[in-house]
């Protein structure tokens, strides 16, 4: 396992999805086929130990690129290298290797554990499926620890998943994850579904963990609150594409990009502070029918003709990080600071 | 906004129970508030609260096996729990409005809106169908959807979802109704399209004077919008008052756990303060207060009355928390108290 | 072991049996016939099969409760003598043998075609279901004459006695493979997108392992109530191949050859014959779909 910085590299990596009706039906009504560009072009790197958040709204693609990062989907184009590896070259026996060192957590508590397995043989699938352990005693030793350090008994390894609550699941989740030693955690939206007070145990909880095992996180969401406690960079993403990305700090009080300024004004003001919010207009494009230029165009108040026709490529930006904008570009843009 | 005559909705020692094999499950355990003419109350609390059975049962449209087992529901000066389902029919959607999570089920998909509007408003309003159709075309312009007259024969799926919720609000408010009940209305929703719909809700509320029992488990949103604020936890109103005021200064140690927990950007990023171990199940609760178990504070109070003793609701700074850490009269556990031991 | 019966009469089908007396009395009544034919070489009060024990005087005996019944031939006998009660029971064995092994067969073939088509899909999905649509358009009972014709034709002469109860297990079961199939598949296309199943692939298990493992146990329910209503309706195939006499070979005869053979001296009078096996056959198969009923609705999780 080598020690170099980057861990992750994400390079103008696409997915589309065919979404068109059977052939015969198109034929007969006379329609074109119907390409669903799930993600457009979208260039990352994580760095070891840190962790990145993706944002956006339904249907920006962010969910699609974790699944990407996982190897559940292949890519349309564009190339994912972890570790050194490209995982789209390499033979499939030595992903099977790959694969124990990353591992996913999924949003939904409920359907991500199998509901007729016991939960020890939920959280031992990646230590038998890899040949970690070589007795039944090493094995049960294992998953009584892996239980202890998320938080539950190992008593718990007897139960089913119906047993629990939804906090607990998504611990039990965790707990399958860290089973086969990863130094990569893909965690799409792991507390979406949960309580507020719960969803405080499980951040904490990963935290806690990354410090513990120094584990590097992708870090889906579309709650910027919960982004700002977790992540160290976040990337903002829009209809499949990437906006900006930049340091959690830089973010969150100076937003370059007008979409990721929006997001920000529309975060309910739990604080009170009476702030004044300039209502967003308009609704997410349909994504099977994306903007010319520019996809946030419709929508944006800085909008000029070559927002319309060229798409932006991401820059780097003196205050940090990298934006994919042109009002920003050619400074357009009177950026005040948030509060 | 309080008036001093008679509030719109009373609610007075409510109880859900549901009864199955195991035995009788209490979901909502005996709870009392008010909604004033106009005002915005937030029922805020985790699944499990009873804060969406609570919605339900004022509107009538509670769920069998779960039935209201004690208790009254006043509106308007009526009780309005112990109506025949004719009754009930009348005053809902006239006089009670409810907007529901999903607009996707909340529509019939297989009417277009207008005929879904119209057919509100002619069942409630005697207007003819001309005025109806007018009617609806003015609602659709107030909740902000463009080019109604056209819209308005187009069908649910034509819509996207934030459009989908405004056509449900304006369902809500044809009949013109003096009480509407949102549960969860923006939780479905993404986050720029749920300011939106909050700003549309506070503008109705005023333009219109509705009041609204608003039922989330989003503080942010109850920030936002409400004026008063009930806190629920396993079935009981822990804490309630002014929104500021539950909001900055929590008196319940559920409710100051909850603020805690809730992360916000512009924090200082440490931890997170949690509240250990999780809600009680139905069939579970503890004696005394519900929240006992998870409570720090719990050996602050004299002879483990937390375990004993379910706190009723007493005033504390400006609010009224359920916790007998504001008990000033009675600190003796011997102290003659109306509410026994519930279970 | 002793875990899992303890969560069993715990739980609601068991709580939902014990509150329908109407499947009590189907269970029961089912048992009885099960046990009868398991133990009838044991327990029945003749053997009908034992040439030497026949005697033709006893031929067309009526019910023994009639005014010239004999008290030992219960439910009278037939025409060559034999115990009409006995070979009821040895019948039902011969049955609920070919009825059950066809069910279980045609769960194997129905199961994996049925995950195969669900989890892989494309062309292969495109293909079974094809196939599956095809089947569906001949009647059950064509396709399994049109397996025993052509096994007919190929197996020698000498060896189509040996051979018929197997040839008819095979028949019934690829007769009904199809509702499996469906059924699995459809419950496999909705478990396949769930994120277990995901996570699974991301562990890195190969799609084979996942199909079997994971996916399998929770497509089950609703195939066990196939399954409880199929074994009604393979022993009715099985019945009525026998009538037609292209079913079980004469030499084991099965309630379907029962009913064949007293058919022929219904309107003579000796109603005795035919009558109690379709009896037999009648309250055998209306108790296990009373059963199968009853289990569907009990599994349904949204009626509970």
């Amino acid at each position: 396992m080598s020690s170099a910085k980057i861990l992750l590299e994400v390079c103008d990596v696409a997915k589309e999805f065919d979404v068109s009706r059977p052939w015969l039906n198109r034929v007969l009504e006379g329609q074109d086929k119907q390409i669903l560009k799930a993600v457009d072009g979208v260039s990352f790197t994580i760095n070891r130990g840190e962790t990145l958040a993706l944002v956006g709204e339904s249907g920006c693609g962010k969910s699609t690129v974790a699944r990407l990062v996982c190897g559940l989907y292949t890519p349309s184009r564009g190339s994912i290298v972890f570790d050194g590896v490209d995982m789209a070259k390499v033979a499939s026996d030595e992903l099977r290797g790959l694969r124990k060192r990353f591992q996913m957590i999924f949003q939904d508590p409920y359907a991500s554990l199998n509901p007729r397995w016991r939960v020890g043989k939920i959280i031992a699938e990646p230590i038998v499926s890899h040949g970690l352990a070589t007795t039944r005693a090493e094995l049960k030793a294992r998953v009584g620890q892996l239980l202890t350090q998320v938080g539950l008994s190992p008593l718990d390894a007897d139960k089913f998943p119906h047993e629990f609550s939804g906090g607990q699941r998504q611990r039990i989740s965790i707990a399958r994850a860290l089973s086969s030693n990863p130094e990569f955690l893909v965690c799409d939206e792991p507390t979406s579904a949960l309580d507020v007070s719960v969803q405080a145990q499980i951040l904490n909880l990963m935290k806690d963990l990354q410090r513990e095992f120094g584990l590097t996180y992708l870090f889906i969401s579309h709650n910027l609150a919960v982004v700002s406690h977790i992540a160290t960079r976040v990337g903002v993403m829009y209809l499949g594409r990437l906006v900006e990305i930049a340091d959690t700090r830089r973010i969150f009080t100076r937003p370059l990009h007008p979409y990721t300024q929006m997001l920000q004004s529309a975060i309910p003001d739990l604080k009170m502070t009476g702030k004044q919010r300039t209502p967003v207009a308009g609704e997410v494009p349909n994504p099977l029918n994306p903007p010319t230029g520019c996809a946030f165009h419709p929508r944006c108040p800085h909008a000029n003709e070559r927002c319309r026709r060229e798409r932006p490529n991401m820059i780097e930006h003196p205050e940090g990080g990298q934006v994919a904008c042109h009002a920003v570009e050619e400074r357009r843009i009177d950026i005040k600071i948030a509060a | 906004m309080t008036t001093p005559s008679v509030p719109l909705l009373q609610v007075k020692n409510l109880r859900i129970e549901f009864p199955t094999r195991r035995g009788i499950l209490v979901a909502v355990d005996d709870i009392s508030f008010d909604i004033a003419a106009g005002e915005v109350l937030g029922v805020v609390g985790e699944s499990g609260a009873g804060k969406s059975l609570t919605g339900a049962a004022v509107i009538g449209l509670l769920e069998p096996p779960g039935r209201i087992a004690g208790g009254e529901i006043i509106f308007n000066g009526k009780r309005i729990d112990n109506l025949g389902f004719e009754d009930i029919r009348k005053i809902r959607g006239r006089e009670i409005g409810a907007i529901f999570q999903d607009p996707l089920t909340s529509l019939n998909p297989l009417y277009t809106i207008g005929r879904q509007l119209t057919e509100t408003i002619e069942t409630h309003l005697a207007l003819t169908h001309t005025q109806a159709r007018a009617r609806a075309i003015e609602l659709l312009e107030e909740v902000g959807i463009p080019a109604a007259d056209k819209r308005i024969d187009h069908y649910p799926h034509q819509f996207s979802g934030g459009m989908r919720q405004r056509v449900v609000i304006s369902l809500a408010l044809a009949a013109n109704p003096k009480l509407i009940i949102a549960d969860e209305p923006t939780t479905a929703l993404d986050v720029s399209i749920q300011a939106q719909i909050i700003t549309l809700l506070k503008k109705l509320g005023r333009e219109h004077g509705t009041a609204v029992m608003l039922i989330t488990h989003d503080m942010g949103v109850i920030a936002e919008t409400a004026d008063r604020v009930a806190v629920m936890y396993a079935g009981r109103i822990a804490e309630i008052g002014p929104v500021a005021e539950v909001i900055h200064h929590p008196q319940h140690p559920y409710t100051i756990g909850l603020m805690g927990a809730i992360p916000s950007v512009g924090d200082n990023h440490e931890r997170l303060s949690q509240i250990d171990g999780s809600m009680p199940r139905l069939t579970a609760i503890p004696a005394g207060c519900a929240f006992n178990p998870r409570c720090t504070r719990v050996n602050d109070v004299a002879n483990h009355r937390c375990t004993i003793e379910r706190p009723s609701l007493l005033p504390a700074g400006k609010t009224m928390a359920a916790c007998w850490l504001h008990d000033r009269l009675g600190q003796q556990s011997t102290a003659v108290n109306q509410h026994t031991v519930t279970v | 072991m002793v875990d899992l019966m303890r969560r069993f009469f715990d739980g609601d089908v068991w709580h939902s049996f014990k509150r329908n007396p109407l499947v009590i009395v189907a269970t029961v009544a089912a048992l009885i016939c099960l046990l009868a034919a398991a133990f009838a070489p044991w327990i029945a009060p003749h053997n009908p099969f034992d040439l030497k024990t026949l005697n033709l005087l006893d031929a067309f005996s009526p019910p023994a409760w009639t005014a010239a019944g004999k008290s030992e031939f219960l439910l009278g006998t037939d025409d060559q003598g034999r115990d009409v009660l006995s070979t009821i029971m040895h019948g039902s064995r011969v049955s609920l043998v070919v009825g059950i092994c066809a069910v279980f067969l045609s769960m194997v073939i129905g199961i994996t075609l049925g995950l195969i088509s669900g989890y892989v899909g494309g062309a292969l999905d495109a293909f079974i279901m094809r196939v599956a649509d095809i089947q569906l358009s001949f009647p059950a009972i064509l396709i399994a004459l049109l397996i025993d014709g052509v096994a007919r034709a190929v197996i020698a002469k000498e060896n189509h006695d040996q051979v018929a109860v197997y040839v008819l297990i095979f028949a019934i079961a690829a007769s009904g493979w199809v509702q499996y199939a469906r059924t699995v598949r459809g419950s496999t296309l909705v478990e396949r997108n769930k994120e277990y199943v995901q996570a699974a692939r991301v562990i890195g298990r190969r799609s084979l392992a996942i199909m079997f493992s994971h996916v399998l146990p929770n497509v089950m329910g609703p195939v066990m109530v196939l399954a409880t209503l199929h074994v009604g309706t393979a022993i009715i195939t099985e019945a009525t191949l026998s009538f037609l006499g292209v079913g079980v070979p004469p030499t084991q005869p099965s309630l379907g050859t029962l009913i064949r053979v007293g058919n022929d001296f219904l309107f003579s009078g000796e109603w005795w014959i035919t009558v109690f096996p379709g009896l037999a056959l009648v309250i055998l198969v209306l108790s296990i779909n009373i059963i199968g009923d009853w289990l569907r609705d009990a599994l349904n999780p949204k009626l509970r």
